[in-house]
């Protein structure tokens, strides 16, 4: 070992030191380049982080560009710590969604802890306060121990940090396959609130100002964690990763958003930056980047939680709960009194300079003009001593961190991909036993089907609840929070469907980008903004690589037929394990505005005494849906994707969802009609009947063929046809709902009712010839609620 | 003129700007009070919010009874003011000795958030006197150590002196006799797990914990 506490002697490994750190050997080639010398372990180590894949996007820049990401609204795009949307009466919304995959399959608890963490972080540096999170998560299936240890410990750690930092959890998916057992994902999306005059950006603006260094002192943990961690598989013997891993402390984190906010309130910083991957050398170096300028740093002056760490330990530490705020000199005194109010640590480290380069000293420069006014660094007296003689251990060009390299690497569609497609699990369906006469055994196994089964058992452990915004919370298809001090509300769904990404990314990502839209616009709201995470295998798989650039260009094609402009996201590479990648998963959050939030909008739970309507058609479209899984089918082409017909939709929504007589609206996609008409009766404690002839049917099925005659029994039930919306509507509204979709071009049709009172009562579905289902609502609601609480052996919550 | 409310904020503390919300919205002059204050001023009530008062670390409220405000609060109980503490505010009461017993963790040792059935017991407190005896009100709780526990004379005290306030319906977290809420010997110090300022508007879905909420601010709120 190095004094730098790198392992830099081949003599024993026999790998060079740069690619024990993860650059290539061309990538190292270009360091040296760019700086006309080679570079000291400070910089190796330093380089290596910033232009890991998960901090460089250098697989992904290149498609990422694709993506329409203006509109009127949008005041700050990607690329910067969060996408900010203007929401009228001079309040914006800042959002943002990142995964910690590989940090929760190595230690779920703190993997989802740190994940909340550092999304939040996010978006109060930012200058918006978090006042929502959604988790989407993704595991294995439940009947594997290991599974279960993964899904307890990832919602516990969401629960334990995002209940006690105090920002409520509103909703988000869980869903469950093979493809994630060894590599779950675990995406986190924070929204804030901020009135306009508050955003602030990452920016080290005006030599001479000063880097103060707000929060938790520095450790060991997470070193490394962008370029070992998040940028590799797992094989193994990835035990030896976990202390990459970082450890979370929401204590600290809510002091820091207090304080934060209070400094940016006060007008006291320039700029703020949150320390996530690449801890400090991120935040230092792309502030000044950002700004045109260069930073002076002294690692001598971070704070440490533990003696004898190296510079490099300190560059590249990702200890959590810390921010870099650029405050004028003038301004120090009173950002540190408010540092010191709130409780939290502040220590100058840094100074703005003029340069254009980033420069890493080790305790050799002075106090930057304000000596004294900074508590003693640890490592005493020493590393105050004036002496700019010596050279820094680091002195790079500011932006070359954050400009890496750009990689256009070969897309290759998998060889198996016609087969797959050929494969439609319609035939079989049709052939197969008490699958198109009497269905009421296929509902009730959908209904417990992990994906589809009751998830409350998950989201009672989150706060959904604090800042008395929520109006609609988790188990519906969008949250809807009331924006305080406006008549307004905001409307909130994160989507992900790999079912259908894996059979046609393309089609995939368009499916998932007009679910999510659909859900926000069951809530009435129009949406504003999209983010994504894309999870994604190794991408230096041609198949990967191309199942990403297919799904960049759905969500292009969607975005720009929906006008939703995408206003930020996340990459996660290299979700694989031992060779095998994780099913392309693109997750997208989508937000909206309601213009007038006076009364709740109406939700999943059916009443007695209603008629209900269906809105849109319904195909003979099997493939990748649940039912076809659930009999072994995986391969077939997903249902398709028409985007006019789901702006159609979307706008009509948002006309009807206001009207008094509409008393319940559901989106209808996983498990189909069927599935969404019984959890409306579920959740509403209600029967129906209702007439299957009577569904708007489309004549032509997932194959592209006529399918010749009318969609059988199963797959009207069954199909996952997308743009389809289910309504409970007041007898007498009827025939204006049906009269505005007819305008809308939107097909339409009443097919049935509720009980007229509650208790005793049968969901039944029929068709003229026969076949349909008839089951009991005690046994749909057994189901539904059981599958999860049984999973992990804990008691049925009691129904409030 | 609309009566005073203090409410205390230990860094960790999260609930205490909906409690100042739902409080301003009935008419109250609700304003936070810092952990560090130790003049409490002219208030006419304190209410001690939910949250993660120091991050509940070491045992939940076990710090915070040491943060100089509880030296004020405590005079203020003393000299008959009305106090309530509501889930980590609870906890802190307890810890503080204001009002006996201890919450412990959840019987299924999990973070509970969700509506409950609270039932009424006592009218004669700060917190219920413009409730009904054995009405049910709706209204959520959000905590991992609400389990309430005492030893059988309190218990038995509880009881005798009818200071059991509110109990659930249902009870979610194990607590001993479903006690959801008691008052102090004196009546005017309250501890609840249940937000009755997550039931302060019928938008989010419940309105049951305005009668409460309109008790603190009644001037006539000291029991007789």
């Amino acid at each position: 070992m190095s004094d730098t506490g790198l392992n830099n002697d081949d003599m024993f490994s026999g790998v060079p030191l740069h690619r024990q750190l993860g650059l290539t050997d061309e990538e190292h080639e270009a360091v040296v380049a760019l700086l006309g010398r080679a570079p000291s372990d400070e910089e190796l180590a330093m380089y290596a982080v910033m232009w890991s894949e998960h901090c460089s996007y250098k697989s992904s820049r290149t498609h990422l560009r694709r993506l329409p990401t203006e509109a009127p609204w949008v005041l700050v795009g990607p690329g910067e710590g969060a996408g900010v949307i203007d929401v009228g009466d001079g309040l914006a919304v800042a959002i943002r969604i990142e995964s910690h995959n590989h940090p929760s399959a190595v230690e779920p608890y703190q993997g989802a802890a740190t994940g909340v963490g550092g999304i939040i972080r996010d978006i109060f540096s930012m200058g918006a306060r978090p006042i929502a999170l959604m988790d989407p998560l993704r595991f294995g299936r439940l009947d594997d121990p290991r599974v279960r240890y993964l899904f307890e410990g990832v919602v516990a750690g969401i629960s334990g940090y995002g209940n006690a930092v105090g920002v409520p959890t509103v909703g988000g998916e869980v869903m469950f396959d093979e493809s994630y057992r060894d590599n779950p994902l675990v995406n986190v999306l924070c929204l804030g609130v901020l009135p306009q005059e508050r955003m602030v950006l990452a920016r080290a603006e005006g030599e001479g100002n000063l880097a103060v260094l707000l929060g938790a002192a520095t450790g060991r943990d997470g070193i490394g964690g962008a370029s070992v961690l998040a940028s590799a598989g797992f094989e193994e013997g990835d035990d030896e990763k976990r202390p990459s891993v970082q450890v979370g402390d929401p204590f600290e984190e809510k002091k820091l958003i207090e304080a934060c906010l209070a400094l940016l309130e006060a007008g006291l910083a320039v700029g703020v930056q949150d320390l996530g991957a690449a801890g400090i050398s991120c935040a230092a170096s792309e502030t000044a980047a950002n700004a045109g300028a260069g930073m002076d740093l002294d690692v001598a002056r971070v704070p440490r939680r533990e003696p004898g760490m190296t510079p490099v330990e300190v560059l590249t530490s990702e200890s959590q709960e810390r921010m870099l705020a650029i405050v004028t000199p003038e301004n120090l005194d009173e950002v540190i009194g408010l540092c010191d109010r709130w409780e939290i640590r502040s220590a100058v480290v840094g100074r703005v300079t003029d340069t254009g380069r980033f420069r890493v000293f080790n305790g050799t420069f002075d106090a930057l003009g304000v000596a004294g006014s900074n508590p003693p660094p640890p490592g005493g007296e020493q590393a105050l001593i004036p002496d700019s003689d010596r050279a820094p251990v680091a002195d790079v060009p500011a932006g070359s961190l954050g400009d890496g390299p750009v990689y256009d690497r070969p897309l290759a569609p998998p060889a198996d991909r016609d087969a797959v497609a050929a494969d439609d699990p319609a035939p079989r369906l049709r052939a197969a036993p008490g699958t198109n006469d009497d269905c009421s055994n296929e509902l009730l196994a959908l209904l417990s089907i992990p994906d589809i089964a009751d998830k409350s058992w998950v989201w009672h452990q989150y706060d959904h609840q604090l800042f008395l915004n929520t109006v609609v919370g988790p188990g519906h298809d969008a949250a809807v929070l009331r924006l305080e001090g406006t008549q307004r509300g905001l409307a909130l769904s994160t989507d992900g469907n790999a079912r259908f990404c894996r059979l046609d990314p393309r089609t995939g990502a368009r499916l998932t980008v007009i679910e999510a839209a659909r859900n926000v616009a069951c809530t009435g709201a129009q949406a504003r903004a999209l983010v994504n995470c894309l999870n994604f295998g190794n991408p230096e798989h041609p198949e990967v690589m191309w199942q990403f650039s297919e799904v960049v260009d759905g969500m292009r094609e969607a975005c720009v037929a929906l006008g939703i402009p995408v206003v930020g996201g996340n990459v996660s590479f290299y979700n694989e394990s031992d060779g095998s990648d994780i099913d392309p998963t693109p997750v997208v959050g989508v937000v909206g505005v309601i213009e007038d939030l006076a009364e709740p909008p109406p939700q999943t739970a059916l009443r007695p005494g209603v008629s209900i309507v269906v809105l849109g058609e319904t195909a003979e479209e099997t493939g990748g849906t649940q039912w076809a899984r659930s009999h072994g089918l995986d391969g077939g082409r997903p249902p398709a994707a028409d985007l006019g017909r789901a702006a159609a939709l979307h706008d009509l929504l948002v006309d009807v969802v206001g009207r008094p007589d509409v008393v319940a609206v559901h989106d209808c996609s996983d498990g189909g009609l069927a599935v969404a008409l019984a959890e409306m009766a579920i959740t509403g404690g209600v029967g129906f009947t209702v007439d299957l002839d009577a569904v708007p049917v489309a004549a032509v099925g997932s194959a592209g063929a006529d399918s010749g005659d009318a969609v059988p029994t199963g797959a009207l039930c069954f199909a996952e046809s997308a743009s389809r919306v289910i309504l409970g509507v007041e007898p007498s509204g009827v025939d204006e709902v049906l009269e505005l979709a007819a305008g809308a071009g939107v097909p339409g049709a009443l097919v049935g009712h509720t009980d007229a009172t509650e208790g005793a009562a049968r969901l039944v579905a029929r068709r003229s010839g026969g076949g349909g289902f008839d089951v009991t609502l005690d046994a749909a609601t057994e189901a539904w609620r059981r599958p999860i609480p049984d999973a992990v052996g804990a008691d049925l919550a009691p129904r409030v | 003129m609309s009566t005073r409310v203090g409410v205390v904020v230990f860094p960790g503390t999260n609930c205490e700007l909906d409690m100042v919300r739902s409080l301003g919205a009935l008419g109250g002059d609700a304003r936070t009070v810092w952990h560090g204050e130790s003049d409490l001023g002219d208030l006419d009530a304190v209410v001690i919010p939910g949250g993660f008062a120091h991050g509940d670390y070491l045992r939940t409220g076990a710090i915070a009874r040491f943060s100089p405000v509880m030296e004020s609060v405590s005079a203020f109980a003393a000299a008959g003011g009305p106090v309530v503490g509501i889930c980590n505010g609870f906890q802190v009461l307890t810890e503080a000795g204001l009002l006996p017993g201890a919450l412990g963790k959840n019987e299924h040792l999990r973070f509970i958030c969700r509506d409950v059935d609270l039932r009424v017991e006592t009218t004669t407190t700060p917190l219920t006197h413009r409730a009904q005896v054995g009405s049910v009100l709706r209204i959520p709780v959000n905590h991992f150590e609400g389990n309430y526990v005492c030893d059988e004379r309190t218990l038995a005290e509880l009881r005798d002196q009818d200071r059991v306030v509110f109990r659930y319906v249902d009870n979610p977290n194990g607590s001993l006799d479903d006690i959801a809420g008691i008052c102090s010997e004196g009546r005017n110090v309250v501890g609840l797990m249940p937000h009755p300022e997550r039931a302060s508007d019928a938008i989010l879905g419940s309105a049951d914990g305005v009668p409460l909420l309109e008790s603190l601010l009644t001037p006539a709120s000291v029991p007789a």
